[in-house]
């Protein structure tokens, strides 16, 4: 009995949150490797994990169930029944900044590797310091 | 004409800077005076906009980007408030991209042209950030903004890569907290356009949904303005960022953001919500220790960038402390310290960067008997210490004394007492450079870019800096026509805390 | 009845004009030194023309514009600030004379920057004086303190720098103080427009309050006043070139904070609340202390100019005290000795300097027989020094005698007393040096190398000497400013009924 309902309150997690419980480990992974990794090249890439968590979490708010892709097909004219397209049309925006952002970062990073001939943050600190 | 000035003034340094490497590779100077008229465009666009808007008893703006009818459309509104800070935005950056043409003497066609793109897109991404009405749209000129500012920070050298790749990456997490916190009020309202949100959002300001939005908005505009605990970024990025890009990258940078939260806290959320105080608070005690921290900090350094650095931590502070006592005098307080400070700060780096260029060097205890050789440029940095300690009449005292007075009428003590030990402390750090100036003797500085003719420095950098020297005394007399001509025009009395 | 005229601004303005001219002539030394007398004659004739007008009761004003959003920048002639802005501005003339003798003949450096410091601190010291609110009144107070230390450090060596730091640390420190005080008066009583009798009650605020707020903002004041504990840069600020010593302790600085604590008893909290609140028995209590205390440190001093820096610190506190008093004549006192320690220290100062300038002695002890080759200077010394004593026929009686009136009008004798042992003390500590000059032989055969101090020095040295003698005979000589003060008494005072008189 208890365990029906234990197993229910989980299923209802899981329906409900579950999928932004784990948007939330994403982002929290990514933020966790930006500060704890020593490498300016794998803090790089955790930030894209960060970015990527926030562009899951648009995608999974604009999700409903049922809806259709939001092209009219001569089915129907009711909005219920499209999924929402601005939250995906922001997070084109939003991959192209990110993308634009990585571009920045790998060109600072390999003038960073050509000074310093180093992306290991201690390295780089070391011999910024001379 | 007239009616299309909002967007202008984003998009005539937009075009600048897509067409100016291309100019440049035709001509080298070329390329840098499109950007430069480009600029002076906005400029006078947003002055024409400053005027338009404050003619008729500061009715609001409205611009629809391709007459798309807000929510759907991106629309751009132009109250008194941000027409005023764009203002300061755009003439700031024409001062500046006119000063650092002598850095840029030596440099080739790519470099030249590079720059001022740089420069115009920082433009374009702060003033697109005031004036925007959308609240994803802030995100893309936020964006372009720092991508621009990692760029200009870089170009400054070795040390300038690093911390534009570290400022990079603190960046980027404020500007996905930032995208974060508007999920949570799209997925709440289903809309992006500020004037809708604020409407739509006022019955669900309790619940739980919008203390994580606030959250997540402190910590976002936070790191941008670098407020502290979230100021790491900024003490290496001033200090090393390219010297003629620096009275923009610090006037205008830190700024914008600070207006951005503004502008949410109190025109979308609304300071009468109880969340929101409690965020204010926050946002209060934070600018509290970090106008402590930031000018005893600044006291410990020797180079005078990294000193103004920390400085600017402190004088955010201030922003924070008059948005955090929410009346109408804290806020006029706060804005008033946005515009005054961006003069300040620029003109403080305006003149290092002066002397950094005709004598290489940054250290205050080298800058002993430098007004014999440089007396406009001491003048500059004369007025704007005073400035900065908040002495009568330059702008800084007037802010401090709004902020005081908004402090003072919501029996909020604690923050006049941190403004009176701060503007001491303050003097601590500007009355020690003065103190070299006027009393160390002349350290024998080399001279690596001796002066052509009479002028102590080339008239591009001497002109910038006389006019903001006067500006900040100017900035002092007529705060009255600012406050009450523009700034109290525009604020909504009923969302005040 | 109030007239709207200009003046008072052209009168600041003048100098500011000025030292911005001064700047841009440094390369010529007699176009710089020509500006600065040009606005001396210019500021004083404009201040002296509005004394008739005043003297009938009217008043100047003139906003030129909003300060902030509420208060204006505004200037008024009130009799108060008139007597202030009359002495400055009359003094102002003989220091710049004197200031080209003694820098010329000092062979000083950085003269440039020492005379715009010098006009930029004289059109404060005006604003000070004719300022119609206490945000004016604080714009040209913290003004006057930055163009002040330049004048501090000027010899800029160490010592210099030391107490450049020193004088920033006090003035600074209180001036934030004061403005914080500014902004809670500003905000409990909505107006910050001196009024005569105050513009705070009792009801706005409890007692406490008022007692801390009256404490916060007399700091600002007592510490450029030198009233003890508080004068420890005054001091230390003796190392800047005599003149400005002169102008530091007789005409500007220690002036303002003097005159700053005037208006904030006359003007802004009122003798009634003072009275009701009991803050002003304290600061009595400090500057009856003070006039003690710095006559017996004086009297240890061997540095002519430390000792009259001390004895500065004293008659400062007759000011205090006659404010602190809260009775009209002790008031009139305070206005008068003003006017009268302006003259006299001027005098002494200027005679210190003529020693060091011509005889280039220091201290008291090297000066044996110095008055029979610089009879003049020493007489003039000799006239100034019974002054500050309170000789009657000379200027400082007719203060004192107004002071130790006032002390009866409240019932306190005990600061007769203080006033009279002060005297005393003043006495015991110049007398000597006169006597020393005129009487003691020269043992060391000097000198015998130099004469009389040259006529740039002598001639304003015998003028302030000579008036204060005149204005000691005829208090109303010239300007009437014995009339000007007890207007400005009477004002303060006349809506008050029971204050034991």
């Amino acid at each position: 009995m208890s365990d029906a309902s234990t197993l229910d309150v989980i299923n209802q997690f899981l329906a409900t949150k579950g999928i932004y419980s784990l948007v939330l480990i994403l982002l929290f992974l990514g933020l966790y490797g930006m500060i704890v990794s020593n490498n300016y090249m794998k803090k790089m890439m955790a930030m894209n994990v960060m970015q990527v968590a926030v562009i899951f979490f648009y995608l999974c708010f604009a999700q409903k169930e049922g809806g259709m892709i939001p092209i009219l097909n001569g089915i129907t004219t009711d909005p219920n029944l499209y999924i929402n397209p601005l939250p995906h049309a922001l997070m084109l925006t939003a991959i192209v900044v990110s993308l634009g952002t990585t571009g920045v970062a790998i060109a600072l990073l390999m003038r960073i590797k050509e000074t310093y001939g180093s992306v290991e943050e201690d390295d780089v600190l070391r011999r910024a310091d001379k | 004409m007239s009616q299309h000035f909002p967007v202008l003034i984003v998009l005539l340094p937009l075009t600048a800077a897509l067409l100016s490497p291309f100019f440049s590779l035709m001509h080298k100077q070329a390329g840098k005076w499109i950007a430069i008229a480009a600029l002076f465009g906005a400029f006078l666009c947003s002055a024409g906009l400053l005027l338009q808007v404050t003619a008729d008893g500061g009715q609001t703006i409205h611009y629809w980007m391709g007459n798309w009818m807000p929510p759907l459309g991106i629309e751009f509104v132009v109250d008194p408030i941000n027409a005023v800070i764009v203002t300061m935005i755009t003439f700031v950056a024409l001062c500046t991209a006119i000063y650092s043409t002598p850095f840029l003497k030596k440099s080739n066609w790519l470099y030249m042209g590079g720059y001022y793109t740089l420069m115009a897109l920082l433009c374009v991404g702060l003033s697109g950030m005031t004036l925007t009405g959308d609240v994803f749209n802030l995100y893309v000129y936020l964006e372009i903004a720092s991508l621009s500012g990692y760029g200009l920070i870089a170009l400054g050298g070795n040390k300038g890569t690093l911390a534009a790749f570290r400022y990079l990456l603190i960046g980027t997490i404020g500007a996905s907290l930032y995208l974060l916190a508007i999920g949570f009020m799209y997925s709440m309202t289903g809309s992006l356009n500020m004037a809708d949100l604020s409407v739509l959002l006022q019955d669900k300001m309790d619940s739980p949904l919008i203390i994580m939005a606030l959250a997540l908005l402190i910590a976002a505009f936070g790191i941008k303005m670098a407020l502290f605990p979230f100021h790491g970024w900024q003490p290496d990025s001033y200090t090393y960022s390219h010297p003629g890009a620096a009275p923009l990258i610090s006037g205008a940078m830190s700024k914008v953001p600070a207006y951005a939260m503004l502008r949410f806290f109190f025109y979308l959320f609304g300071a009468q919500h109880l969340f929101v105080q409690h965020g204010l608070t926050v946002i209060g005690i934070l600018g509290a220790i970090g106008i402590i921290l930031g000018s005893v900090m600044a006291i410990a350094q020797d180079d005078f960038r990294r000193m103004l650095a920390y400085s600017s931590v402190a004088q955010i502070g201030y922003i924070a402390v008059g948005l955090a006592i929410g009346s109408l005098y804290g806020l006029i307080g706060a804005i008033l310290h946005i515009v005054n400070h961006a003069f300040m700060k620029g003109s403080l780096f305006m003149v290092i960067g002066g002397v950094q260029y005709r004598f290489g060097e940054v250290r205050i205890s080298k800058l002993g008997q430098i007004g014999k050789k440089m007396p406009f440029t001491v003048f500059t940095l004369c007025v704007a210490a005073l400035g900065m300690i908040g002495i009568p009449p330059t702008g800084g005292f007037f802010s401090k004394w709004y902020i005081m007075l908004g402090a003072m009428q919501t029996q909020q003590y604690i923050y006049v007492a941190v403004l009176v030990l701060s503007s001491l402390l303050n003097a601590v750090y500007f009355f020690r450079v003065l103190e070299n100036v006027f009393i160390n003797p002349d350290p024998g500085l080399k001279e690596i870019n001796p002066p052509a003719g009479k002028l102590e420095l080339p008239l591009q950098m001497l002109i910038p800096i006389i006019v903001f020297g006067i500006g900040i005394l100017a900035l002092g007399f007529c705060n009255e026509a600012i406050v009450d001509g523009i700034i109290k025009l525009g604020l909504p009395e009923v969302f005040l805390r | 009845m109030t007239i709207t005229d200009i003046r008072p601004f052209l009168a600041v303005g003048v100098s500011l004009l000025a030292a911005f001219l001064i700047m841009f002539s440094g390369k010529k030394p007699n176009v710089r030194e020509f500006w600065s007398v040009a606005a001396a004659f210019i500021k004083a004739g404009l201040i002296f023309s509005m004394v008739p007008a005043v003297l009938a009761g009217n008043v100047y004003e003139y906003t030129l514009f909003q300060v902030t959003d509420t208060l204006g920048f505004t200037l008024r002639t009130d009799a108060a600030g008139m007597v202030f802005a009359c002495v400055s501005s009359f003094l102002y003339i003989p220091v710049s004379f004197y200031a080209i003798g003694y820098m010329r003949g000092h062979h000083e450096k950085e003269q440039t920057g020492f005379y715009a410091a010098f006009a930029v601190c004289l059109s404060a010291a005006i604003g000070i004086a004719l300022s119609a609110n206490l945000l004016t009144f604080f714009i040209f107070y913290e003004l006057l303190t930055i163009a002040t230390w330049p004048l501090v450090f000027h010899e800029r060596n160490e010592e210099a720098r030391f107490s450049g730091r020193k004088y920033l640390i006090y003035t600074l420190v209180s001036g934030q103080l004061m403005l914080a005080g500014i902004v809670a008066v500003y905000v409990m009583a909505g107006t910050l427009e001196f009024q005569a009798g105050g513009f705070l009650t009792i009801d706005m605020a409890p007692k406490w309050v008022l007692q801390m707020l009256f404490f916060l903002m007399v700091l600002g004041g007592a510490v450029k006043a030198g009233v003890m504990p508080l004068h420890g840069w005054l001091p230390s600020a003796m190392v800047a070139p005599t003149p400005v010593s002169a102008l530091l302790h007789a005409v500007a600085v220690v002036k303002a904070g003097a005159f700053c604590v005037l208006r904030l008893i006359g003007f802004v909290f009122g003798p009634q609340l003072l009275s009701q609140i009991g803050a002003a028995t304290v600061l009595a209590w400090f500057a009856a202390f003070t006039i003690i205390a710095s006559s017996l440190i004086a009297m240890k001093q061997d540095n002519l100019k430390r000792r009259l820096a001390f004895s500065t610190v004293g008659q400062l506190s007759y000011v205090v005290l006659g404010a602190a008093l809260l009775a009209p004549l002790s008031i009139l006192g305070a206005y008068y000795h003003i006017v009268a320690h302006a003259l006299m220290k001027i005098t002494l100062f200027m005679c210190a300097a003529a020693i060091i300038v011509t005889a280039h002695k220091d201290n008291i002890s090297d000066m044996h027989g110095i008055g029979r080759k610089m009879p003049i200077t020493m007489a003039c010394f000799t006239i100034a020094s019974l002054g500050i004593a309170g000789m009657p026929f000379i200027i400082g009686f007719i203060s004192k005698w107004n002071l130790a009136l006032g002390a009866l009008q409240v019932s306190q004798p005990f600061y007769i007393a203080i006033l009279i042992c002060s005297a005393l003390l003043s006495l015991s500590y110049l007398m000597p040096v006169a006597y020393l000059a005129f009487f003691k032989p020269n043992t060391k055969g000097e000198f015998q190398t130099y004469g009389e101090a040259n006529k740039f020095m002598l001639i304003p040295i015998c003028v302030t000497a000579a008036l204060s003698v005149i204005l000691g005979i005829m208090p109303n000589f010239g300007p009437h400013l014995y009339d000007l003060a007890s207007m400005a008494a009477q004002s303060i005072t006349q809506g008050w009924i029971g204050g034991g008189w």
